[in-house]
């Protein structure tokens, strides 16, 4: 099972290391990780993607709320959230295949931002379905290079999450 | 103007401190030169590793914060055993490390090492701190955080410019406010009330107190609830002492190297209350030592600890104290079913066996069943790790003391060190160390501490020529193959005991060894005795 953690955390060097550490020594699987402060400056967001039975986002959940700088853990609900990752895809491009690419990232709402004589950098920003989806339409081209954030994620709706 | 250094002293003196335990070094020397001021006893031992024993054994007699002092660097890396024993062990502990000048952190100088990195899976919390004027901020955090909540272990890194620079005042803060952390302590009514519905409906129960009866400070509460209820009680390591030994319901240590009867009662129990333990696996080794049907209400601090290790129907999240209280209240008149208490009677008797003696040797399991009766009421128990450790955890009949050994860690020579903080926290109780002849030699250098502080501590030295509980493992499992498991070269430990002008004797059999006793706890001085145990005695 996949579980979408935010984690609230104070802003301090060291923190990030204190979790990173806790995943590796309890033997948690994490599919990502992302951070970034939020509309307090002493505090930042981390949003976690891991895989595990209940018995783990239980444990997870609970270790993490032991760092004595994590200030609110979260699982988001399946369904009631919204999630993006950002990704770069440098892919391989004749100048024949040009029109194509151009089209197929038309279709993704996905923005080109780099043409060069033989190749060309996407920018796209969606859900990790999405993102998956336009790797594979443009695999058939040759993929030279991926850069690709961690998934943040944020409840729909009106309640947030706050300190 | 007041220096780094000065408020660290000062922010010691504010927490009530009264010893330190460490050893300095250069990047520490700001601190030391100011604690030389101080009315707080600085206790040097031979080994950091120590420090943090003796500071653990100073604080789970004293209930306060155990402090321990190292340098940067090697000092720091040799605190590491001692930190993390104190974390297994939930005990609550301020190490303080120099560390090398701020501006050159992070360069590889000369003594530097990444000591909050290092320790970062053993302690509670730790901090390197940026800048004097949070110093003060920052003990009290500290004090806080370790002695709060699950007890454990908080680390103070703190470069010597640091401790060097002078900023206008002190003034030590009178709360913390850390939002991140707020233990729950206060045991949820619902869940109270349930688990008394399911204890009045159960026909077994049975209780396994744990550690944290003991860190809760609710020992005679907890005795009480049992006597009232008549529930049969077993223990973990760390909760040995809760009860009595010779109490009635009192059915001894549970696990791998426990009593068969504890281990009976809680195969047969249908509903087991834990109480403040995390029942790691030498507790409960296979999930069949609990019957399936049998209903778990789970009581702690940590609610990380609930259903960690055992499958939880009714967690508890509390302390032990304000849980017992509202059960207490719950319960009214609830006295277990009769036919329960006399199987439970019945089975003490019949699980009864007096060891086997072998001629020339010390008996080690008869000879702490009756040292008790040999010493105060009060007196303290320090085990080390081995055979010796687990004979005492399942021979010595606790009265109004405790006993005390590492049974998160199992960190061999804690019993020396941990000896010598509980003397300063305890200076009139009768303090008695057993060890192993391979784990006495593991901290053999704290005797030097324990004779430059005159402190009366016992050291009774089970010796067997073996490191005996691996021994006994490679005759279980590995053939017999005692692969680095006998001891060749050992001192005389009667000579050993003569260089450092300590007080020794030898003996070979129980009556011996109880003669030497009696007088040993008579005198105000260290005393070393040596009981030659025969070498394939056995842990049960
Ligand atoms: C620091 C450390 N190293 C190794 C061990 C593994 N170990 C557990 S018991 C034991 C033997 C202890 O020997 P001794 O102190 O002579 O006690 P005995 O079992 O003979 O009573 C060893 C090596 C340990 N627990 N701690
Ligand atoms: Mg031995």
């Amino acid at each position: 099972m996949q579980y979408t953690l935010s984690v609230l955390v104070e802003n301090h060097a060291g923190v990030l290391s204190k979790i990173s550490g806790l995943f590796s020594r309890r033997g948690f699987n994490i599919d990502s990780l992302a951070v970034g402060v939020t509309n307090n400056p002493d505090v930042s967001r981390i949003t976690i993607v891991a895989n595990g039975d209940e018995y783990v986002v239980e444990q997870l959940e609970k270790q993490l709320n032991k760092v004595i700088p994590v200030i609110k853990v979260k699982r988001l609900a399946e369904g009631e959230f919204i999630s993006r990752e950002l990704i770069l895809i440098k892919v391989h491009c004749a100048a024949s295949k040009r029109a194509e690419i151009i089209k197929t990232a038309e279709i993704m709402q996905a923005k080109i931002v780099d043409v060069a004589p033989s190749c060309v950098t996407v920018e796209y920003c969606e859900c990790t379905n999405r993102v998956n989806t336009l790797i594979d339409l443009l695999r058939p081209y040759g993929i030279r290079e991926i850069v690709r954030t961690g998934t943040i994620a944020i409840d729909r709706g009106a309640s947030a999450l706050s300190v | 103007m007041i220096s780094g250094a000065e408020i660290m002293v000062k922010c010691l003196e504010a927490e009530g401190v009264k010893v330190v335990f460490g050893y300095p070094g250069a990047t520490i020397c700001p601190f030391y030169d100011k604690l030389y001021d101080s009315d707080i006893k600085h206790v040097l031992v031979r080994q950091e590793q120590n420090a943090a024993h003796a500071a653990s054994g100073y604080s789970r007699c004293s209930g306060l914060p155990g402090v321990c002092v190292a340098t940067s660097g090697p000092g720091a890396t040799n605190l590491i055993t001692g930190i993390a024993t104190a974390y297994a062990d939930s005990v609550p502990m301020i190490a303080i490390t120099g560390q090398v000048r701020s501006d050159l952190l992070g360069r590889d100088v000369f003594q530097e090492a990444d000591i909050t990195g290092a320790c970062e899976p053993f302690v509670k919390h730790s901090y390197l701190v940026g800048k004097t004027e949070d110093l003060p901020r920052i003990f009290k955090e500290a004090f806080h955080i370790a002695s709060t909540g699950r007890k454990g272990p908080v680390l103070i890194d703190i470069p010597m410019d640091i401790q060097q620079q002078e900023i206008e005042r002190f003034e030590y803060p009178d709360s913390v406010n850390i939002i991140g952390y707020k233990p729950n302590t206060r045991g949820h009514a619902v869940q109270v009330r349930r688990a008394v519905e399911a204890i009045k409906k159960s026909r077994r129960p049975l209780i396994v107190s744990g550690g944290g009866v003991l860190s809760s400070g609710v020992k005679l509460k907890f005795q009480a609830f049992a006597d009232k209820t008549r529930i049969p009680v077993i223990s973990t390591m760390m909760g040995i002492g809760v009860m009595p030994s010779d109490h009635e319901m009192y059915l001894g240590m549970l696990g791998t190297h426990g009593k068969p009867v504890a281990n009976r009662a809680l195969h047969d129990a249908d509903l087991v209350i834990v109480c403040g333990a995390r029942l790691g696996d030498r507790a409960v080794a296979a999930p069949d030592q609990m019957s399936e049907n049998t209903t778990v209400i789970h009581i702690d601090i940590d609610p990380a600890e609930i259903g960690k290790n055992v499958k939880t129907e009714i967690p508890i999240v509390g302390d032990m104290k304000n849980v017992l209280n509202m059960m207490i209240e719950e319960i009214g008149d609830y006295v277990v079913p009769n036919q329960w208490q006399e199987t439970v009677k019945g089975w003490k008797k019949s699980f009864f066996r007096t060891p086997p003696k072998f001629d020339g040797f010390v008996e080690p399991r008869a000879l702490v069943a009756r040292l008790s009766s040999m010493l105060r009421s009060k007196a303290i128990l320090v085990a080390d790790v081995g055979q010796n450790q687990i004979w005492c955890a399942n021979n010595f009949m606790i009265r109004d003391g405790r006993f005390l050994t590492t049974g998160g860690m199992g960190t061999m020579g804690y019993s020396i060190p941990a000896s010598v903080g509980v003397k300063f926290a305890r200076p009139n109780r009768d303090v008695v160390v057993v060890c192993g002849d391979g784990s006495f030699q593991m901290s053999m250098n704290e005797l030097a501490t324990i004779v430059g502080n005159k402190l009366a501590i016992k050291i009774i030295i089970m010796r067997n020529h073996r490191l005996g509980m691996v021994r006994e493992l490679q005759d279980m499992h590995y053939d017999k193959r005692h692969s680095g498991t006998i001891l060749e070269g050992d001192p005389d430990f009667q000579k050993l005991a003569e260089a450092y002008g300590i007080d020794h004797a030898e003996a070979n059999s129980n009556e011996e060894a109880e003669e030497i006793i009696k007088d040993m706890v008579k005198s105000d001085k260290p005393f070393i005795l040596v009981c030659n145990v025969y070498p394939d005695t056995p842990s049960i």
